[in-house]
Parts: C-alpha cells; sequence; structure tokens
C-alpha cells in the first residue's frame, strides 16, 4: 500500500498541471479564438443595436417589458425582474400559497387589460432562466387587442405581425421572439 | 400530452440506439489501447504528459494501485480547484472584480466538481470569474468524467479477463479518453454551440439600453466551451445560476435537443464496448434494454404529469400545462424529457426548474437518482453502478431457482456479493440519514424555500442529488450555509468514492478468477427473463428502501395539490 501511494504522487502533481494548462486555459482561450472569428455575433452575445450604434438588447436574452404599447414578456425571479446578472427561478412549488398570490394578482391585470377567456400558461407563470426571450403565440396574441387599441392599429394587423414573426421550430413549441416583436411595432406596423 | 412531443421523445431515443455501436465501437478502441486516427495529431501530447509525469502506460496496475493512484489524482485536483476559488480575487480572468469564495462555499464547490456531481451552492454569474469557471470548474468537467470512463474501464477487464493480477493502468485509461474521446467531441461541440447563440469571449458584461428605457446588465464569458463538456460528461454545473434554462447556455429547440443526446451518448456506447469486451454484444444490448425500459416508464411519467398541468393554477383560469420555471423555447416535453434524461445519467444540468413541477413530475428526477443513477447514468458510473445490481441480479436467480451464480463467464461468489452490497447500500444510509438529521435540526430546517411537504422533497432531494453525484436540484434550498455546504460535501465524496472502491475490489477479483464457460445450469443473462429480472430488482431496491421517504415527500405534495390545500 505504502508503495502504491509514493508511486502515484509525481504522476498525480504533474499530470493535475498539465491537464489545468490543456483543459484550463489552451482548450478555452482556443475556442475563444475561434469562435471570435468565424461567429462573432453569437460569440459575443448576439447583440441588437439600435440608430445610434447603442447596445438595446439582444436576439437571445429576454428583457423586460411592463408597458401597454409593448407585447409584454413573462413574470420573471431574476433579480427585480430580467437582471442580467441573477437569473432565477421562482422555485416556488405548485402548491405554495405564494405562487398562487403571484398567479392570482397577473390573472387580475390581465383581466384587466381585457383578456378574456382561459389565460395561456406561460403569461402569467415565471420562466425558468427569468429572462425568457420568448412568448407562446397564443400568450402574444392575447395581448394583440391591447396593443393595437394604444398603438391605434388595426387588430388584424397586429394578429398578422405576430403570426409573421412566430418560429415553429421542429424540435420544440412555437414561440415569438418579444424583442423582434416590439422592435417591429416601433419600427412602424403599414396599417394598411 | 402532444403526438410532437411523443415524436420528440422517441426521436430521441432513436438517435441514440443508432449511436450505441459506432460510439461503442470508439471506446472499445480506447478500452483496448488501440491506434485511433486522433493518435497522428494528439499522440505527441499523450506521449510528453506520459514523459513528464514519468508514467508507462504499459505498466498495468492490480486493483489497489489503481485506486489509490485514482484517488490522489483526485486529491490534487480537488486541492488546486479549492485554491483557485480561495483565490479568486488577486487572480487574473475577473471582470466583474469578484471576491474570493468562503472556506465553505470552495469546499463544498471543489468536492462538487472533482466527484463529478457539479452541485452548486451559489448562483455562477454572481459568484465565478472567468478564470474560475475555466481553471477551476471546467477541467473538472472532462477529468471527472475521464474518471469515471476508466474505472468502468477497469470493471470490464476485470470480467473480460482471466487469473489476471492487474486490471489496466489508471492514467492510460484516463489521458486516453481526455485526448481521444472528450476534447474533439467538446471542440466541435463548442463551435455548434456558439453558431447558436452561445457566447465565447473573456469579457464581461454587457450594459444594454432596453426598448423600454431601463438598463440592463448582460453577462458574457467563456460558456460554449464549459457548455460542451458540462452535457458531454454529465456533469451539469452551469455557468449561469439558471443553468440551461438560461438562454446563453441554451438558446434554441436545437440546442436542447443536441445536449440531451450528448448526455446520454457515452452511456449507450459503454453498454456495446462492455458487451463487446466479454466477448458477447448481446450483453450489452440486454443491459441497454433494461435501462431504456426503466428511462421511458421515467418520461411518460413526468410528460403526464406536466402536460396536466396545475389544478390549483387551472381554477384561477390558467389554461395548459406546468409552465412554471419553464422555458416557452423547451415547451412540455422538452422540459419534462430533458428532467429525466439529466438524472437517469448523473448530469445535474436544468432547463426547467425542478422545484416548480408538479409533485409527481418531479419526483420521477428524485427516485431516478435514488435507483442509483444506473438508467444510462453518468459516464462509466452509470454501467458499474448497474453492473453491480447485475451481481446481485444473478445472485437473486441463484437463490430462487438453484443455478450457480455466474455472470459473463465468472462465478459470483460471497466476496463479489458483498462488496457489491456495500456499494449499494452508501446511498440509501447517507441519503435517509443526512434528510432526516436536516428535517429535526435548526440548521437544516432553514433551508427550504417552501413550506409543508414541498420542503422536506427539497431536502430530500438536495442529499439524493449529491450522494447520487447529480447535482441538480431543488433550488429552492437555501444551500449556500456552512451546515449545508459542509454536510453536502461529505455526502458527495462518499457517494462517490466509497461506491469506487469496493467496485475496484470486485474488478480485482473477478479479473483473478478463471472462466467459467457457460453450461446448462448457468442462468442466461441476455433475454427478456433477465432484462426483467434486472429491472425488477433494481425497482425492488429502489423501491423498497426509498418509498417512505417519497410517500412524506412528493406524494403528500401530490395530495395537497389536487386537493387544493395550499402551504
Amino acid at each position: 500500500m505504502g508503495k502504491d501511494f509514493s508511486s502515484a504522487l509525481r504522476p498525480a502533481i504533474v499530470m493535475t498541471i498539465l491537464f489545468a494548462a490543456l483543459l484550463g486555459l489552451a482548450y478555452p482561450f482556443a475556442m475563444t479564438g475561434i469562435g471570435q472569428l468565424v461567429f462573432p455575433a453569437q460569440a459575443n452575445g448576439s447583440l441588437v443595436r439600435g440608430a445610434q450604434g447603442q447596445v438595446i438588447g439582444s436576439t437571445v436574452v429576454g428583457q423586460a417589458f411592463a408597458a401597454d404599447r409593448y407585447f409584454n414578456t413573462r413574470p420573471s425571479a431574476a433579480g427585480k425582474g430580467y437582471d442580467g446578472l441573477a437569473s432565477s427561478a421562482s422555485n416556488l412549488g405548485p402548491a405554495s400559497q405564494a405562487l398562487v398570490d403571484r398567479v392570482k394578482a397577473d390573472v387580475a391585470k390581465q383581466r384587466g387589460a381585457g383578456v378574456a377567456g382561459a389565460l395561456p400558461a406561460d403569461l402569467v407563470t415565471a420562466s425558468g432562466s427569468g429572462l425568457d426571450p420568448d412568448l407562446s403565440p397564443a400568450a402574444a396574441q392575447a395581448q394583440a387587442p391591447r396593443v393595437a387599441r394604444v398603438r391605434g392599429l388595426p387588430l388584424a394587423r397586429v394578429r398578422t405581425l405576430v403570426a409573421q414573426l412566430t418560429v415553429r421550430p421542429l424540435l420544440g413549441d412555437p414561440r415569438v421572439n418579444v424583442l423582434a416583436l416590439n422592435r417591429a411595432l416601433d419600427a412602424g406596423v403599414p396599417t394598411r | 400530452m402532444t403526438l410532437q412531443g411523443w415524436f420528440l421523445i422517441l426521436l430521441f431515443v432513436g438517435i441514440l440506439l443508432a449511436l450505441t455501436k459506432p460510439v461503442g465501437l470508439w471506446l472499445h478502441a480506447l478500452y483496448e489501447g488501440r491506434r485511433t486516427p486522433l493518435h497522428l495529431v494528439l499522440g505527441p501530447v499523450e506521449r510528453g504528459f506520459y514523459k513528464l509525469s514519468g508514467i508507462d502506460p504499459a505498466q498495468e496496475q492490480g486493483w489497489r494501485r489503481y485506486a489509490v493512484h485514482m484517488l490522489l489524482f483526485n486529491v490534487a485536483l480537488l486541492v488546486l480547484t479549492y485554491a483557485v476559488l480561495r483565490l479568486q480575487g488577486v487572480l487574473p480572468g475577473n471582470p466583474q472584480g469578484l471576491a474570493g469564495l468562503s472556506p465553505d462555499l470552495a469546499f463544498n464547490t471543489a468536492v462538487s466538481f472533482t466527484t463529478n456531481t457539479n452541485w452548486q451552492s451559489y448562483g455562477g454569474e454572481a459568484t465565478m470569474s472567468n478564470l474560475s469557471q475555466m481553471l477551476g470548474l471546467t477541467i473538472h468537467n472532462f477529468l471527472s468524467a475521464a474518471t469515471g470512463i476508466a474505472l468502468a474501464f477497469a470493471l470490464f477487464r476485470g470480467f473480460a479477463r482471466r487469473e489476471a493480477k492487474a486490471i489496466g493502468n489508471f492514467w492510460a485509461d484516463m489521458t486516453r479518453i481526455t485526448l481521444y474521446l472528450l476534447l474533439p467531441l467538446c471542440v466541435v461541440y463548442t463551435v455548434f454551440l456558439i453558431a447558436s447563440g452561445v457566447p465565447q469571449t473573456m469579457a464581461g458584461v454587457v450594459d444594454v439600453q432596453t426598448l423600454e428605457g431601463a438598463r440592463q446588465s448582460i453577462l458574457l464569458g467563456p460558456v460554449a466551451s464549459q457548455e460542451a463538456v458540462k452535457m458531454l460528461g454529465t456533469n451539469g454545473g452551469g455557468f449561469f445560476n439558471a443553468n440551461s434554462a438560461h438562454p446563453f447556455e441554451n438558446p434554441t429547440a436545437l440546442t436542447n435537443f443536441v445536449q440531451m443526446l450528448s448526455i446520454f451518448v457515452i452511456g449507450f456506447g459503454l453498454t456495446w464496448t462492455f458487451g463487446k469486451a466479454v466477448g458477447n454484444t448481446r450483453q450489452g444490448w440486454a443491459i441497454l434494454s433494461a435501462m431504456v425500459i426503466l428511462f421511458l416508464a421515467g418520461v411518460t411519467v413526468t410528460y403526464w404529469q406536466e402536460a396536466a398541468g396545475n389544478p390549483v393554477l387551472h381554477q384561477l383560469g390558467v389554461a395548459g400545462g406546468n409552465m412554471e420555471g419553464k422555458e416557452v423555447r423547451f415547451g412540455i416535453a422538452a422540459s419534462a424529457l430533458f428532467s429525466v434524461v439529466t438524472t437517469a445519467a448523473s448530469c445535474g444540468a436544468v432547463n426547467g426548474m425542478l422545484d416548480s413541477f408538479t409533485p409527481l413530475g418531479g419526483m420521477i428526477p428524485l427516485f431516478n437518482m435514488q435507483l442509483g443513477e444506473v438508467v444510462i447514468g453518468g459516464v462509466g458510473a452509470g454501467i458499474y453502478g448497474f453492473l453491480l445490481f447485475a451481481i446481485l441480479a444473478v445472485f437473486v436467480a441463484g437463490l430462487m431457482v438453484g443455478r450457480t451464480p455466474e455472470y459473463v463467464g465468472k462465478k459470483i461468489e460471497s466476496r463479489e456479493v458483498k462488496l457489491a452490497v456495500l456499494a449499494i447500500a452508501v446511498l440509501p444510509l447517507v441519503i435517509l440519514g443526512l434528510t432526516s438529521l436536516s428535517s429535526v435540526l435548526q440548521q437544516g430546517l432553514a433551508g427550504p424555500l417552501n413550506k409543508g411537504p414541498h420542503g422536506f422533497s427539497e431536502i430530500l432531494y438536495a442529499f439524493t442529488s449529491a450522494v447520487g453525484n447529480n447535482g441538480s436540484a431543488f433550488a429552492g434550498l437555501t444551500a449556500n450555509t456552512p451546515y449545508y455546504n459542509g454536510l453536502l460535501g461529505i455526502a458527495m465524496w462518499f457517494g462517490r468514492f466509497f461506491v469506487i472502491v469496493p467496485m475496484l475490489a470486485i474488478a480485482g477479483s473477478l479479473a483473478a478468477k478463471k472462466y467459467t464457460p457457460e453450461s446448462a445450469g448457468s442462468f442466461p443473462t441476455t433475454g427478456g427473463l433477465w432484462v426483467g429480472l434486472l429491472v425488477g430488482i433494481i425497482l425492488i431496491l429502489g423501491g423498497l428502501t426509498f418509498l417512505p421517504s417519497l410517500a412524506l415527500g412528493p406524494i403528500a405534495d401530490h395530495l395537497s395539490m389536487i386537493r387544493g390545500q395550499l402551504s
């Protein structure tokens, strides 16, 4: 046993150093080099810039939209909501009083905005990351009447916009990117 | 449940079954130490590593030496990570200027990543610098995975060799798996992830002026390089707090699908490698069949429960499945599947928050871990854990029908059975012991976020995840306290190495035995009867041991939920 131990010392220490250099430094730095060279936009966070070149968001990460003139994003438990430095879920259990209280308040808010009928689940539940960039098409359509009213747009145009921006991937559920939707609104939807 | 959801699940299993043999063949080449095309490029690196550390890869080791060398390497890695985390504040690669970790958190995290657990008491973005993520954590994602596969190879040799003293060379196994399997796959995988929208930069925070005029800070970093090996090595430790639910770790439905495939692919391949090593690939397919049956049963329950949704919310006028803690781009099916995949394997990643799953939907991940993560399992750890159950199964079959207990040409005798029971007993002893303790002590009861049975589930889940070296969590538990950091750290160490050492002893004892050819008196270990027996043994052992604890947690929680009794 003693010899097993002493024979292990040198390889254990040297291998730790060698592999740390290879896997902990060379590998991530090499991949960063490749990423920056070949896919610079994605490697740097898929940032979206406004007219003056300022960063207004990322196509990948969600941001908070609470104003009536915008399609609103889902409730978020990341910090005070959509905090990019504190991704988090509510972690509330399904039979938790705190969850029910929160959902009740959000349901009331939607009812106040004139949404009738059963509410799409994603509209009043917090996402896993607190940074969900998407809505289900149903959750977006439920908000369409409010957005159309506030912006003075024909409802049909707003509904068509949602349908146009809906992505239907083969391996996942259909979704609409909220930032893309709201940028399209700001860019001016043809009112025809 | 939708047709599209089931299409996703069946496509997933189908692709893995198609990959089983090709991956198994590649692993078998590494198992035998054969030359691969990659040796042209990486051969000099391998030889250089051996030379500098004074290793002769051809010199084989008995089980004791194999175990000691493996353990000492793991201790050295643990010390390195502990040092990097403690010194984070003075080391470079820290664009956010984060301070070093507290001693208990650094200990917990170092043990966690060394043992392939990747339990995270911290939130990644607010705790870890880029250098800590790479040098402290990413290296373990490779090396704990390579260690697991190396150990599986050692056990395979125990079954395959006849009257042999040695079970391989740990350094050669570990180095070859890292260089010729994990690293090249991760390079390709990382490029795919970057192209899909996962950041890969040494920069830190980007300031955003949102459309509504608010300020948002978004954290970037070397995410893709870590994400790739986090999945492939069944590690699961996320760059961000929200793990694979975070859009930067898992931006699309396709990345999600590939992440799930990459968690299972090596585990599927290893069953084939085992069959090939013992000279009958049907032995491998029999094991895989038992695993896939248990897996699909779990997926069915979780998907059904999550799609059925939360009746408490339905009463408030909310329609559809349970979306609390889930991302729209994955939806119910891919979130349910992900949770079952990650806990069947020992990958602690989450793409939806298990704490907010329906009680029975969340019970399956818990139960998967309590079965010992032998349904596919962690890379290497899954198959060696499963083979311990196989040893028990032939023993039980021998008692039932009066046959000689034999498995793949080796007589199973009292020494092997005792050691297998010892290894399997670690799980319930530590999980139930520490859960009970934490359910009565003040420090333990301070942890759970939720009240009532769900709070108990949070504690039970934490210790199950730690001992099972999974790393996923009912994340409502506040675990970053000296109490939980310490106990969970110890639980992780026990769960890893107190299984490994008896397992290696079995490997040594089997290798020394002579070959016993199959006779009319042997119990056949390839057909449907054997698969049924394996499934039965695993369910009975897991079920009987943990059912009482499940009744107190998820089952009581479920009954509260359907009665609308809030806590």
